[in-house]
């Protein structure tokens, strides 16, 4: 007992390090200032993202603004070439339209397209995940035998599936009901994997002290599973979720490409290079390398990002 | 052992049913079915006459059971655009589409492999991490961009390979192969190493990981001590152990890669199902969308099925498991 006492001050002298300094000392932080990869990865994404925010206000020209646009423009290889134009750095598309400020864009639609379908994705499969885990029965065996089902099937497919019935049933050529379709058929073809990982955590979570306590004070079962439950088995629904950003974004992009997503009046990144696609062999390669590049580095960076914070949270590796 | 069979079948059926509900729900509910086969100026009676013909009146599970009937004798009814049985239609792009899986598949397996193999043994050398960095970036790209990029390259500016179609293709019965003459050859290179790049990157990946983990374990530490070389050691011991995964995933990939077809297939203007289903996705050609789903579930829940009585012939502990259950 007096070795116990004795130990009591010097534990209060030992101050608490300052926030700033926690962070530095996190393994997440730590791991990411020790792999130069990541640091050129989060740079580049990071670049995309604010290029794609701020395209309203960097762009050199507004390529929905068709008084700007000039078929005289039309068809213009980038500046550096020997009859391009200095006022399209990228050169021209068929319309006129500045490739560059078309890109800029392009990867807003793309990105936002790609979170918002994550977070649909997220949101459905974490839902089910916990019900499923928490109340287990019938309703569990029927959430993840759907799970099962759409499993076999690869996630373009279904999003094809989707995206053909909406647009069977209405009128998808609108920009607007086009968009929501892609987000909606993009984000519930990868429900699955949220679900079986959250439905995991669930049963390890379900029968620990915390939660029974909850159940002891009579909380209801909703509030136990999204305040108690839900914030406990987040972890690894992060690190999917980053992981499939990437994967959201080439599902668009392909969408787009096929001409089953955003109409040529709002292009994303895919839909730009549908269009340059046609231009290809006549040898007007800017119109679809361009994006395309951005579209793979944008794509390539946040799948480094991914790969990062799955080996940085995973204990096993470190 | 006969339970597991019989409960993995069971269970492939109801996949398999599910999906039928799916394709007939499509079929019956989206859109109106006389209304896509007649004209304009059909009077209403004729349009009820037509409606009762065909059954439409009658209670959904009824309809739904003559669905499946139907489907077991391959009738689809008639594509709504090309006014041809769907059979007919699919039937002429199958051959075009399992040619392409399957060339890709090869190539994959053959460049795969052996780069696999490479990686694993010499860690760290640049030719490996070359091999690393370019198997990532090939599977950041998405397939299409591939495609377009190898066009770009192999037909635009160096125009050596043609960037569409099939070549020259000969009739073998129901068959129709593109292997057998130069042009369908030449036709085949882009589109195959573009629907592989992605299973080669898979392939060489998993071939090196499960090299790093079979070089590490005891019986090859004793092969070396029995002084075999490292010839037989490499290919004879590790790359053999290897291989049982890597073929489960090729397998397993198969079907992916006919969903991937349907991409590699528009951008080449491939004439298979992908680009059939594409089509009929754009046009709502509910029929053709209808069959190729049943068509595609049939291989993938068929693949799966075989995968997994496979493992139970070959793995005992998997014997054991499923007798214990």
């Amino acid at each position: 007992m007096t070795g116990v006492d004795a130990e009591v001050p010097r534990l209060s002298i030992t101050r608490r390090p300052s926030r700033v300094a926690a962070f530095f000392d996190h393994d997440l932080v730590y791991s990411f200032l020790h792999s130069r990869v990541t640091i050129v990865a989060a740079l580049v994404t990071l670049a995309i993202v604010l290029a794609a925010v701020l395209a309203p206000w960097i762009a050199p020209h507004d390529p929905f603004d068709l008084r700007q646009l000039s078929l005289l423009d039309s068809h213009l290889p980038p500046a550096w070439a020997p009859d391009g134009d200095r006022r399209f750095l990228l050169g021209t598309d068929d319309q006129g339209r500045d490739v560059l400020s078309a890109i800029l864009y392009g990867s807003r639609i793309s990105l936002t397209v790609g979170l918002l379908s994550v977070a649909l994705a997220a949101a459905v499969g974490i839902a089910l995940g916990l019900v499923a885990g928490y109340v287990r029965g019938a309703l569990d065996s029927i959430i993840m035998r759907a799970a099962d089902v759409q499993l076999t099937f690869p996630a373009i497919l279904i999003a094809l599936l989707i995206d053909g019935t909406i647009r069977a049933l209405g009128d998808a050529r609108n920009e607007q009901t086009a968009f929501w379709v892609l987000v909606l058929s993009i984000g519930l073809s990868s429900w699955v994997q949220y679900a079986r990982t959250v439905r995991g955590s669930t049963l390890v979570e379900k029968n620990k002290d915390y939660v029974l306590a909850a159940q002891l004070i009579g909380l209801d079962r909703t509030s136990i599973l999204f305040r108690h439950v839900l914030p406990n088995v987040m972890g690894p629904v992060l690190v999917i979720a980053t992981i499939n950003l990437g994967l959201a974004i080439i599902l668009e992009a392909t969408l787009s490409f096929l001409g089953v997503g955003l109409p040529p009046t709002e292009p994303s990144l895919g839909t730009l290079i549908s269009i340059g696609n046609k231009f290809l062999f006549a040898g007007e390669w800017w119109i679809a390398i361009f994006p395309g590049v951005t579209l793979a580095g944008l794509v390539l960076a946040v799948n480094l990002l991914g790969d990062w914070m799955r080996d940085a949270l995973n204990p096993k590796l470190r | 052992m006969l339970a597991f069979v019989v409960r993995r079948a069971l269970q492939a059926l109801l996949v398999m049913l599910v999906v039928a509900l799916i394709a007939f729900t499509l079929f019956r509910f989206v859109g109106d079915p006389i209304n896509q086969m007649v004209g304009l100026d059909t009077s209403i009676a004729e349009r009820a006459q037509l409606r009762e013909m065909l059954g439409l009146n009658d209670p959904v599970v009824v309809q739904f059971a003559r669905f499946i009937w139907h489907a077991l004798h391959l009738d689809f009814a008639i594509s709504y655009q090309f006014k041809q049985p769907v059979v007919a239609l699919i039937g002429e792009r199958f051959p075009a589409t399992i040619e392409l899986a399957f060339v890709s598949a090869l190539f994959a397996l053959l460049v795969g492999i052996p780069m696999g193999v490479y990686t694993a043994l010499h860690r760290g050398s640049w030719l490996s991490t070359v091999f690393l960095t370019v198997s990532l970036v090939g599977i950041s790209l998405p397939v299409f961009l591939t495609g377009i990029l190898l066009i770009f390259l192999f037909a635009v500016t160096l125009g050596v390979l043609p960037s569409f179609g099939r070549g020259e293709v000969v009739h073998l019965g129901f068959w129709t192969t593109g292997l057998l003459t130069a042009s369908g050859l030449r036709a085949i290179v882009l589109p195959a190493v573009t629907l592989g790049l992605f299973q080669l990157t898979l392939i060489m990946r998993l071939v090196r990981s499960e090299m790093l983990e079979v070089l590490r374990t005891d019986y090859i530490k004793f092969a070396r001590a029995r002084g075999l070389s490292e010839r037989a050691i490499n290919f004879g011991h590790a790359l053999r152990n290897t291989l049982v995964p890597v073929i489960t995933i090729v397998g397993l990939q198969l079907g992916s890669v006919i969903a991937f077809a349907i991409i590699t297939e528009t951008v080449f203007q491939w004439p298979g199902m992908g680009l059939l289903f594409l089509i009929a996705v754009q046009n709502a050609d509910i029929p053709v969308t209808a069959a190729y789903l049943l068509l595609v579930a049939a291989i993938f829940v068929a693949i799966n099925l075989i995968v997994d009585l496979l493992y139970v012939a070959i793995d005992p502990r998997i014997r054991v498991e499923a007798r214990g259950v």
